[in-house]
């Protein structure tokens, strides 16, 4: 049985994925990324070693992806992190054309063909506004723990506008609005519309085509997903491991290449 | 003996064009030393033609401004004009250029003489704006030749039409005008025969630049059109109408043809080609370029070698026997054809992707010129609905390193090019 890994080396975590050969999950692991990427890599890809029950030398192939691919030392290659969240989306969701992975600092929006290949990308440029970033930034802001988020803000009833493009002055705006009085779960409703309404403004620049895959850390926010859902007036693909896609897909890269590299036991005979 | 003839002509372009831009710079900071001013003029309708009549020195601010970005010093020129109450968010060609002028001409390549008079068109809204601080600093003369651009994409009147005889009747006025202006401020009478001596050495390059391009096609390409063909770019503004300018695009396309027919391409083994479209990033010039290069991109084309010469990359050919009508219906021509170039690109790049085959477009926004990015978005959308060609949409600037962010743009980059890969290998399994 051969095992390959994906290691997603992001700005705000890292995550590792092991497959086998039936394009199983066998293991995976998350942890913050930190000030030192390469540790961040190997622990990863430790942590997952050891949830998988795998030894090292049995994976035969290792991928790294997202900002810190290059530092992911002890992996035999590298791909972008877009080519890595279609080709996970698609073997999660057969069915996906549109994947919107919304990260840390950053959001893109890939179109896909059903085999996975991106045909076009959009990314946000140079400012965190409308990424998990911006979600942080309400959140120091309100005291809340980030894991709260989503479920304090669907409980608004009456969402507050949140007209900034910029996280920095999110931070003062949602201040603002609290001194106004405004209820928490309001104020946190509006960050999550004004997301989704960015989030919008980029699916559209490549094409928004069902179905639509939603991946990267923030789909743990079940806030977000409702209010991207309402946005894009469509039901969005969603797993348990939507977090791990990054990974995933590179784990899968990894798998195509050592099945691409194995010799047919009819050819290794005559050989 | 081909091996000789081979060194001697593989390269002489690039080394030939440096060796003139060194010499245009030269030669205006000792026009500075001796106080003597010099004609402004811009990439997109320069005028060179009728001001070497004059015997004007000619400084292209636009080329002056990049090139501080080009030798990494951008930021203080920046910073200074900020200092002095320029906005982050103008034109950094402007600002770079006000630094020179409050620092009294001091650039990286050598002084820049004060401004005697400028002259410009309308091909970009920034120019007449910029002027106008050259007059309120210095009192410089300023004179704008307003030339009727397109009015609908793929709408151009053409010569022979009533509507185009207007159009051309309106600019030979202006230029008419522009003539007294020049000879009250440099105090030489209007000569003719030097007009129709520029505008052949202008035909020479005109069609020697379109010669060029076309050689390109070529496969493998024989130059980068973003990195070589910026500096066959810089002789075809610096030297317009002028001898040196002319024999140089003469041993350009002997050059050119010398590596098409042998089979010489660039310095890379060409794997993809692409088309550019908009500024390129100065401030990291050979960084930008290698994130292509390294995977085998070469760009084939630009819309910049077209839009910043001026539209001199079409070909005009300047009728010396009637040299003033002429000189308006080229100027014409040519400058709606810079204009088109950024206003209506979808159509000229529609048309490269089968003349010089292309894998894939670039499109490269920059954010200090709205200008010549605003468009850039629509004119992608109706590329990809019109070919089957990915593009590349990524974001920088032309003179500001603060708005670059090199990480971001490689990423992009190596997805685009994990595209191609697969797209070429999914070609292959299915043919």
């Amino acid at each position: 049985m051969a095992y390959a890994a994906g290691v997603d080396v992001g700005s705000t975590q890292t995550k590792a994925v092991i497959v086998n050969e039936a394009r199983e999950i066998v293991g995976r692991a998350l942890i913050d990324t930190g000030a030192n990427v390469v540790l961040a890599a190997e622990n990863a890809f430790a942590e997952a070693l050891k949830t998988s029950g795998i030894r090292e030398e049995e994976v035969e192939y290792v991928i790294g992806t997202g900002y810190g691919r290059y530092r992911v030392t002890f992996g035999n290659t590298q791909v972008t992190e877009i080519s890595c969240h279609a080709r996970g989306a698609a073997h999660m969701f057969p069915g996906t054309k549109t994947v919107l992975d919304m990260g840390g600092q950053d959001t893109k929006a890939i179109h896909v063909s059903p085999k996975g290949e991106v045909l076009d990308f959009c990314m946000n440029d140079k400012c965190a506004a409308g990424t998990g970033r911006f979600l942080g930034a309400a959140a120091a802001a309100l005291d809340i723990p980030l894991g709260d988020l989503g479920n304090v803000a669907m409980k608004a009833e009456r969402p507050v506008k949140i007209s900034t493009t910029c996280t920095v002055f999110a931070e003062s705006e949602v201040l603002s609005w609290l001194g106004k009085g405004k209820k928490i779960e309001d104020i946190l409703w509006g960050v999550h519309l004004s997301i989704a309404s960015r989030s919008t403004a980029l699916l559209r620049r490549v094409g928004i085509e069902d179905e639509v895959t939603f991946t990267g850390g923030v789909t743990r926010n079940a806030g977000m997903i409702k209010a991207l859902e309402g946005a894009l007036k469509t039901k969005l693909n969603v797993s348990e491991d939507s977090h791990y896609m990054g990974a995933l897909g590179a784990a899968l890269f990894a798998l195509d290449h050592i099945l691409a590299g194995r010799v047919p036991v009819e050819e290794k005979e005559t050989a | 003996m081909t091996e000789t003839i081979q060194d001697e002509l593989v390269g002489r372009g690039n080394k030939e064009g440096a060796d003139l831009f060194r010499e245009w710079f030269d030669g205006l900071a000792e026009h500075a030393k001796r106080g003597e001013g010099a004609a402004y003029v811009f990439v997109m309708g320069s005028m060179a033609e009728l001001l070497h009549v004059f015997d004007f020195p000619l400084v292209l601010p636009e080329i002056t401004s990049l090139q501080t970005a080009v030798r990494r010093v951008a930021d203080k020129y920046l910073a200074e004009a900020e200092d002095y109450g320029y906005s982050p968010d103008i034109c950094g060609y402007v600002k770079a250029d006000m630094a020179v002028q409050l620092r009294g001409g001091d650039h990286p390549m050598g002084r820049i003489p004060k401004p005697a008079i400028a002259v410009m068109t309308n091909a970009c809204n920034t120019y007449i704006k910029w002027a106008e601080i050259w007059e309120r600093m210095y009192g410089t003369p300023l004179f704008v030749i307003d030339v009727p651009a397109t009015r609908q994409a793929g709408g151009q009147f053409q010569p022979g039409s009533a509507d185009f005889e207007r159009d051309r009747k309106y600019v030979e006025a202006q230029i008419r005008e522009l003539i007294p202006l020049c000879e009250e401020v440099s105090g030489k009478k209007f000569d003719i025969d030097r007009l129709r001596e520029t505008l052949k050495y202008a035909n020479d390059m005109n069609t020697g630049w379109k010669r060029v391009l076309e050689l390109n096609k070529s496969k493998p390409s024989l130059f980068n059109a973003v990195t070589d063909g910026t500096v066959y770019l810089g002789v075809s503004n610096n030297l317009r109408g002028t001898e040196k300018g002319s024999t140089f695009f003469k041993n350009l396309v002997e050059e050119m043809e010398y590596k098409s027919a042998h089979g010489i391409g660039t310095q890379i083994v060409e794997k993809y080609r692409l088309g550019f479209v908009g500024v390129p990033c100065y401030p990291i010039f050979r960084r930008f370029s290698e994130m292509f290069t390294e995977w085998g991109g070469n760009f084939v084309h630009s819309t910049y070698l077209n839009f910043a010469s001026g539209g001199g990359s079409m070909g005009y050919e300047y009728d010396v026997n009637r040299p003033i009508e002429s000189l308006a219906e080229g100027f014409l021509i040519s400058v709606r054809e810079a204009m088109d170039n950024m206003f209506h690109q979808d159509r000229v790049v529609i048309s490269w992707v089968k003349d010089y085959d292309l894998d894939g477009v670039v499109y490269h926004p920059i954010k200090s010129c709205r200008t010549v990015s605003t468009g850039l978005a629509d004119g992608r959308r109706a590329m990809m609905a019109a070919t089957d060609v990915p593009s590349l949409f990524i974001e920088s600037d032309m003179m500001d390193k603060r708005v670059v962010s090199e990480a971001q743009m490689k990423n992009r980059a190596d997805a685009f090019f994990e595209g191609l890969a697969s797209r070429r290998e999914m070609a292959k399994i299915s043919s």
